[in-house]
């Protein structure tokens, strides 16, 4: 039988993510896109758990446990061990949230960014530090409720995908797993390039965002269609926009099922509707002009 | 780069990859998938989507590995046929 997406499953059932995970979803996407030939270094997030707690492991490749400040330095390390012994073939990628990427292991990503180190970085941005009960990161969005910010966040997130855009790096994208085939072949594409390739998932946390877990894969495509996390790709310094919706959503839309999002009163929904709305015109404007 | 020899081997701490199958997240389940296969058309948008890798593809339709579905009902709220219900789990 055909099917869009590889069959095979190298994310095993029985793993510790809570019901409706947006992460484990990403994670058997994205392996369908580099497949076996992958080993993984995983800083501290929720999948420090859901790897599973050894002996076991909830994957059919390997995977190296860092500290949280680390992980990128550790890929590099594991890189270099692959290419002592001749393997140029295997993909070493880390799989972070957004604690490690935004905060505490920004030096060590943007350390081997910048030396162009041979790797694929992924951070599955759940906008908060979740394993850990809800604390705000530098990825949690303003007004957002977190254990740490009861009455709101009161700072903007970080621009992440800026940053890295600043390292000259040689490939960048956003990833959603509510479009898996345009998921899978970033993931492929990304495996078949050299030097620092960076890919950003959106990852829904049903606890952390205060939803029913059945709206997983609806809030991460509505998060695209409202232009909260719009799709694309900058290969080479060339940029493309995977999807532009004719009309973006009302921001309210994907604001609505969340509870963290409840103590947002009209004024400060008007301030975040103008600058998604602002950020997409600029992500238009940089189409136009490519 | 000089080519080394492999080193010698470290003490196994993973027992086997893709073991945490041992265990059987049903049990996490209060509400459970039942799918209306007269209805289905087979986009296998609900095997996509399943967190828990536990929808199979035995052939052109989709079979619900119920050892492992922890019911959160995302399959039912994706599949477009809307022939997937969730149905309260029966007492243990
Ligand atoms: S806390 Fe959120 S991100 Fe972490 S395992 Fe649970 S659903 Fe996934
Ligand atoms: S209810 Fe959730 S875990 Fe169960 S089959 Fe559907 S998507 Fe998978
Ligand atoms: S999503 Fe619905 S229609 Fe599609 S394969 Fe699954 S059960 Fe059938």
């Amino acid at each position: 039988m055909k099917t869009s997406i590889p069959q095979e499953e190298l994310l095993r059932s029985g793993h510790q993510a809570c019901q409706g995970c947006a992460s484990t979803v990403a994670m058997r996407y994205a392996l369908k896109g580099l497949g076996r030939r992958t080993i993984i270094v995983v800083p501290a997030c929720c999948w420090t758990v859901i790897s599973g707690a050894a002996p076991n492991s909830s994957l059919d490749v390997p995977l190296l446990h860092a500290p949280f400040a680390s992980a990128a330095a550790t890929a590099c390390g594991v890189k270099a061990g692959l290419q002592a012994r001749g393997d140029e073939e295997t993909t070493v990628m880390v799989w972070a949230g957004d604690g490690s990427t935004y905060d505490i292991g920004l030096q060590s990503w943007s350390g081997a960014a910048e030396r162009g180190e041979d790797m694929l970085y992924v951070c599955y941005d759940n906008e908060a530090y979740m394993n850990t009960g809800v604390q705000r990161s530098g990825a949690t969005p303003m007004g957002v409720w977190t254990m740490t910010t009861p009455d709101g966040n009161r700072r903007p997130k970080k621009d992440l995908d800026a940053l890295l855009e600043a390292h000259h790096i040689s490939y960048a994208a956003t990833a959603s797993i509510a479009y898996p085939e345009d998921f899978v072949r970033k993931f492929a594409k990304a495996r078949a390039i050299k030097g620092f390739r960076f890919i950003r998932v959106f990852s829904p946390c049903p606890p952390g965002w205060k939803y029913d877990p059945d709206k997983t894969v609806d809030l991460a495509r509505l998060a695209v269609l409202t232009g909260v996390f719009p799709l694309y790709e900058i290969e080479a310094g060339a940029f493309r926009l995977n999807l532009a919706p004719a009309k973006l959503k009302p921001l309210a839309e994907y604001l609505a099922p969340q509870g963290r999002y409840k103590g947002l009163d009209p004024e400060a929904l008007a301030r975040e509707q103008g600058s998604v709305t602002e950020r997409w015109q600029r992500l238009l404007a940089r189409k136009a002009a490519s | 780069m000089p080519r080394l020899e492999p080193p010698q081997r470290l003490p196994r701490i993973i027992s086997s990859p893709g073991s945490t199958t041992f265990n059987r997240t049903s049990s996490w389940r209060n509400l459970v998938p039942r799918i209306d296969l007269a209805l289905c058309t087979g986009c296998l948008l609900c095997w996509k989507f399943c967190p828990e890798a536990c929808v199979g593809l035995p052939g052109p339709k989709p079979e619900i590995g119920m050892d492992y579905c922890k019911g959160c009902g995302v399959c039912a709220q994706e599949c477009p046929a809307e022939c997937i219900s969730m149905d309260q789990e029966a007492e243990a």
